[in-house]
């Protein structure tokens, strides 16, 4: 493998969706779990400040990835969003409703106003957690593509049992992410701490399951894994490796620790889809010859060059302002009636 | 190609990219502008130390915040479209245009949005000095964002710095994009579109409160930075737009046609401006027109000889040059698009050259007579931008990149079926946001300002543990 601009720039997208997952994750987590975390409108409100400052900047990430591969990748581009247009559809209208839920929830002091954003914002971040898990495994199995990258039949496709797995295998990842995160935030004495604990115990084990079947069923029936030499079998088995220490970090009552890994779960299961994928971008069900490859739908050097240059100066200070902003916000978070002496808990 | 209750995927599409670009532009013009009025204040109430100002930046900044969100919601569809909708388009401009939009992304975005959080969320935990830069920050990236932004639309509309190889256009000459003369009007345009936008806005809810009597020293500070900003607005808005028609008579001459429906190039020594005129495609002239001499050539080229081209002409011209096809766009919207645009730029620029009389007169502690018009005037900016879209993008037709590239050749692959369940999902969704926007918009608007030490109390407020405190 030589490291030329499409390679870079193929390993720069894989690092934004990467960066994307982990940040985005733990909001799809903190949003997905709010209902069973929370009882109460105190609570609610603490939990939604975890993620208030921050969810903004970090869905940015997703937008840095479409707009990286649509000038680095114009054939990619085109062919994965047009080609999976129902699940890039629902995907939008969900990212519109989490938007507007967490920023609309508490202009309006109601409570059947209040329940209404809740229930949306519920369902809106169930809904991306799960798709982009079908999105990436589409990606790695392929779409029918013929002549010029177009989809021929159904865009229903999308959808079988290996692609299912995979949307429940990020939901279920999403999810314990943001429990852990949650541990990371909440002050450590209060109730809504103690649940979250107990949530990321759980969804530990049940993202286990679906990700290593996810993993297993990948290398069984779809063929993917298999062309992986040595060293590239290290990323999943580093995902592996981390999934089991989230349960030790757990069980030792190391918060921070248990937040690492489920990052670095995340991290390597983005990474071995890109490594399987590589040196493909897309592959075609159809027919080998009309796979997207790497080299085939990049654009000339002389644009990759300026996104590259583009790219130093601006994703350092892009990477260093908005950890300004995760510091600024660092405290934890305690919800008003904990705060309050006597205050309400349930 | 199959199609579904008559209308076709590149119907659709069309239609789906259309109406879901002015949605977005209808919250983010408001953005582009609003946020530097906020700075303004912000700014004065940091030289001042005055709390009244203070809780009038904040209620302001209520009111932005409210429209942000819808402003990023959007955006979000807008980054999806080309590739979902436009696969061909995509494909064939990506080496380009992708790239502004790349910058966009990495210049504004990113700093827009975490400096807002920074900002709003950070009340009461940033020095002073870091919440007014935060603000200053996000304006700062709002005008970045427009002006990548513009510069992308633009290569589509005068494509420059480029050559085609292997049926797509690549990029040659980096500067030459970026600094595209048509870009660097339009961004004028727009950017001055904007603040108008903003500053109608800002004048209506001051102009109510002052009629009310609530809150007088503040709201008058707000009612003259906005009025300042209404006056640079319009006149800025009127100027680059002269200039933009000048340009699109030498670039887009079929679009200029169409602006005036000209249908043919005037046989007499001078070319006359259409005022009022019914065009029609069909019998390709005007069923009825009223034109004024010399005005066309004064307006276009600036003196009182020159003549642009009829569509007529041009059509002909046009089927030499790309072969046998319609290159007529449809002229009744565009033409009267144009009309409406610019005729609602006088009216802007008329009401703030009153209000600046009022100023003088040291009458602005009171609406006056004009209040009704106020509470309307914000919708006035908001329909120019609407039908300036509308006369420049349907003024191109049958091109999406001028010259290069037919609409009809761009669309993706997909079923009308897929199209129409989308358009139909993303306009259920828009109105809701458009209803929700205006609905809380006008609520906190009409509320007023707070003491400075009550908190708004729908305003989220989780309570911070102090640094390394033990639980
Ligand atoms: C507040 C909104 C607003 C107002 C008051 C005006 N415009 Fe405008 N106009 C726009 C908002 C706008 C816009 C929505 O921003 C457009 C669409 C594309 C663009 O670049 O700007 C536009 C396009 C546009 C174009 C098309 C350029 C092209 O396609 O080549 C011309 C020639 C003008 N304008 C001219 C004018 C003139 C002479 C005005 C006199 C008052 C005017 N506009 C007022
Ligand atoms: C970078 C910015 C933009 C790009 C790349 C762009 C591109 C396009 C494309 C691909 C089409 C499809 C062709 C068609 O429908 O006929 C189109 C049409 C259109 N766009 Fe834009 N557009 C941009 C900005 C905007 C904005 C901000 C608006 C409005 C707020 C807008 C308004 C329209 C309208 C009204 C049409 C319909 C024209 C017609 O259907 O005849 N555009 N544009
Ligand atoms: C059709 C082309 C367009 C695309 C692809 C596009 C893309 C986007 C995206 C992805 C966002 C969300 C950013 C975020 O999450 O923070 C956004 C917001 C915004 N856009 Fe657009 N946009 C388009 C047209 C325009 C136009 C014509 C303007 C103004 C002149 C504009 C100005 C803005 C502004 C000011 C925001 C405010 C919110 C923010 O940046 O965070 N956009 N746009």
């Amino acid at each position: 493998m030589t490291l030329d601009l499409p390679t870079v720039w193929f390993i720069l997208t894989a690092a934004v969706f990467t960066i994307y997952f982990f940040l985005d994750g733990f909001d799809f987590g903190v949003g997905m779990l709010q209902p069973f975390l929370a009882r109460n409108e105190a609570q609610r409100r603490a939990l939604i400040s975890t993620v208030g400052p921050f969810w903004a900047a970090n869905e940015v990430w997703v937008i840095l990835a479409a707009s990286a591969i649509f000038a680095a990748f114009p054939l990619w581009y085109g062919a994965l969003l047009s080609g999976l247009y129902p699940l890039f559809t629902l995907i939008l209208l969900a990212m519109i409703g989490r938007g507007v839920a967490f920023e609309y929830r508490a202009e309006v002091d109601h409570v059947r106003w209040r329940t209404f954003w809740d229930v949306t914002a519920f369902i809106t971040n169930v809904l991306p957690a799960f798709l982009w898990g079908v999105i990436m495994a589409n990606l790695v199995r392929g779409l029918p593509l013929g002549v010029d990258a177009h989809l021929q039949g159904n865009p229903l496709v999308a959808f079988d049992v290996f692609s299912v797995l995979g949307g429940l295998a990020t939901l279920s990842l999403f999810v314990l992410h943001g429990a852990t995160f949650l541990l990371l935030r909440l002050d450590t004495g209060s109730v809504l701490y103690a649940r979250a604990r107990r949530a990321a115990l759980s969804w530990g084990a049940v993202a286990t399951v679906l990700v290593l079947s996810f993993v297993v069923m990948g290398f069984v029936r779809v063929n993917l894994f298999k062309t992986l030499g040595f060293a590239e079998w290290l990323f999943p088995a580093a995902a592996a490796v981390n999934l089991g220490l989230i349960w030790l970090a757990l069980t030792l009552r190391r918060d921070g620790l248990a937040f690492t890994a489920t990052a670095l779960t995340i991290v390597f299961s983005t990474a071995t889809i890109f490594v399987s994928l590589f040196p493909n971008v897309l592959p075609s069900t159809l027919n080998a010859q009309y796979t997207l490859t790497v080299q085939g739908s990049a654009s000339e050097p002389y644009t990759l060059r300026l996104l590259s240059w583009v790219g130093v100066v601006f994703l350092p200070l892009i990477i260093a302002y908005q950890a300004w902003s995760y510091y600024v916000f660092r405290q934890r978070i305690r919800d008003q009636d904990e705060a309050i002496p006597g205050g309400a808990n349930d | 190609m199959n199609e579904i209750f008559g209308l076709s995927t590149l119907d659709l599409s069309r239609f789906q990219f259309a109406t879901t670009s002015i949605f977005h532009y209808f919250f983010v013009a408001f953005t582009v502008g609003f946020s530097l009025i906020i700075a303004v204040l912000q700014t004065l109430a940091h030289r001042s130390g005055d709390p009244k100002l203070e809780n009038l930046t904040r209620f302001f900044g209520h009111l932005f915040f409210i429209n942000f969100a819808v402003g990023v919601v959007t955006g979000i569809v807008q980054e999806f479209q080309f590739g979902m909708n436009w696969q061909s388009f995509s494909n064939f401009v990506g080496n380009i245009f992708g790239v502004p939009l790349a910058l966009e992304v990495l210049m504004a975005f990113f700093l827009e949005s975490t400096f807002l959080g920074l900002w709003w969320f950070g009340k009461g935990r940033l020095p002073a000095w870091a919440s007014l830069a935060s603000i200053w920050i996000v304006a700062v990236g709002t005008t970045i964002s427009a002006f990548w932004i513009i510069i992308a639309n633009a290569w589509m509309q005068h494509p420059v710095g480029y050559t085609l190889k292997n049926g797509r256009a690549i990029m040659t000459d980096a500067w030459a994009v970026v600094t595209n003369p048509k870009g660097l009007e339009w961004f004028a345009h727009l950017w001055t579109g904007s603040l108008t936008v903003a500053a109608f806005f800002v004048l209506a809810v001051s102009a109510y409160h002052l009629r009310r009597r609530h809150n007088v020293s503040a709201f008058t500070i707000s009612f003259k930075v906005a009025l300042v900003a209404a006056l640079v607005g319009s006149v800025g808005v009127t100027a680059a737009g002269h200039v933009q028609g000048q340009s699109a008579v030498r670039d887009q001459p079929m679009k200029y046609a169409a602006f005036s429906a000209l249908w043919n190039t005037p046989e007499g020594s001078t070319m006359p401006e259409s005022l009022v005129a019914l065009p029609s495609n069909a019998e390709r002239d005007n069923r009825f027109e009223i034109s004024v001499p010399y005005l066309g050539s004064f307006l276009a080229f600036n003196n009182l000889h020159e003549k642009a081209r009829g569509l007529n002409q041009l059509q002909a011209e046009y089927t030499a040059r790309y072969g046998p096809g319609n290159y007529i766009p449809y002229v009744w919207p565009v033409y009267w698009a144009f009309r409406v645009m610019v005729g609602l730029g006088g009216v802007m620029l008329l009401v703030s050259l009153y209000y600046m009389w009022r100023w003088r007169m040291g009458r602005l502690d009171r609406p006056g007579r004009l209040y009704p018009l106020l509470l309307v005037m914000p919708l006035a900016p908001h329909l120019a931008n609407f039908s300036g879209w509308i006369a420049t993008e349907m003024g191109r037709q049958p091109w999406v990149v001028q010259g290069l590239l037919r609409t009809a050749d761009a669309v993706s692959a997909l079923s009308p079926l897929t199209v129409l369940l989308s358009l139909v999902a993303f306009w259920l969704v828009y109105l809701t946001l458009i209803g929700l926007d205006v609905f809380l918009l006008t609520r906190t608007a009409r509320a007023g300002m707070h003491d400075p030490d009550v908190e708004t109390p729908s305003v989220p407020a989780p309570v911070y543990l102090p640094e390394g405190a033990a639980p």
